[in-house]
């Protein structure tokens, strides 16, 4: 199996999310759109420890699992504040920190 | 019993595997699409459940890399725990079931061109730097090994990791909490 196949792919997700954090509107789904990110980045690593035969790439991939689900956790107890003190999670609306 | 040697073709070249490379192609092809769906939909909950998927296809992806504790690692943390937090999300901040409007931003078409030309930049840089790489065919890592790196070069790190989860709980209950 070439190398390029699982970077493209890797490439692919990462785009898709990065569109997803631009278009949508909606606090989850733009976590959503940065768990799509995540994943390409993991794809990354799994692959770069099978073609190095090193094993600090899966080592390195934990990680992140464990910092995203951290980042999870944070991101939706944020957005249920500011649902509970603005009845939206429209983020173009959070605007009041505008200079 | 592993599942390189369930799937490997006995005469096979060295390099290529096409069993490999048609189940990569497959779950490749279900990924891409249903993480477009995810950036598309209309039904928030439908977006959660095409997330499921995209996580799943990495999961089998890490199978076929031979990362096999990986593969467990992610099935439980992200299709079983994250998903969960996504979906009492979606619950506890009443978003309508079924299709609704304005999910998305006023200039969204502004994403499209920023992530065909991100693709565009990626892929050259992809193609001429590891063009020829082939990922050889090999036993799947010990978990061990992969223990022992946790627990030798990598135990400060890992310490730090098991404090941000603590201080991203404590975080996030002080965030929710009521009063």
């Amino acid at each position: 199996m070439l190398a390029v196949n699982f970077l493209l792919l890797a490439a692919v997700l990462f785009c898709i999310g990065v569109f997803g954090v631009i278009a949508r509107r909606n606090a989850v789904l733009v976590l959503m759109s940065i768990e799509l990110i995540l994943a390409a980045v993991n794809l990354n690593f799994v692959a770069f420890a099978m073609m190095n035969d090193n094993i600090d790439g899966q080592v390195f991939a934990l990680f992140v699992i464990a910092i995203a689900a951290a980042e999870v956790g944070v991101g939706l107890a944020m957005v249920l504040m500011i649902y509970r003190n603005r009845k939206s999670i429209a983020l173009d609306g959070l605007s009041e920190m505008k200079g | 019993m592993n599942l390189h040697a369930l799937i490997a073709q006995p005469d096979a070249e060295p390099a290529v595997n096409i069993a490999l490379n048609i189940g990569f192609g497959l779950i490749a092809t279900v990924m891409i699409f249903a993480a477009f769906s995810v950036v598309t939909t209309k039904n928030v909950v439908h977006a959660a459940l095409y997330l499921v998927l995209v996580l799943a296809g990495v999961a089998a992806q890490f199978i076929l890399a031979s990362a096999e504790f990986l593969a467990v690692a992610q099935v439980m943390v992200y299709i079983g725990a994250v998903m969960v937090l996504f979906l009492f999300g979606i619950m506890l901040t009443r978003a309508q079931i079924g299709k609704e409007d304005g999910l998305n931003n006023q200039g969204w078409q502004l994403g499209i061109p920023v992530a065909i030309v991100l693709f565009g930049l990626l892929g050259y840089v992809i193609f001429n730097t590891f063009e020829d790489d082939v990922l050889e065919e090999r036993a799947p890592f010990p978990t061990e090994q992969l223990s022992d790196q946790y627990l030798s070069a990598y135990l400060v790190p890992f310490l730090a990791v098991s404090f941000v989860l603590l201080a991203a709980a404590i975080g996030a209950i002080v965030l929710a909490r009521k009063d």
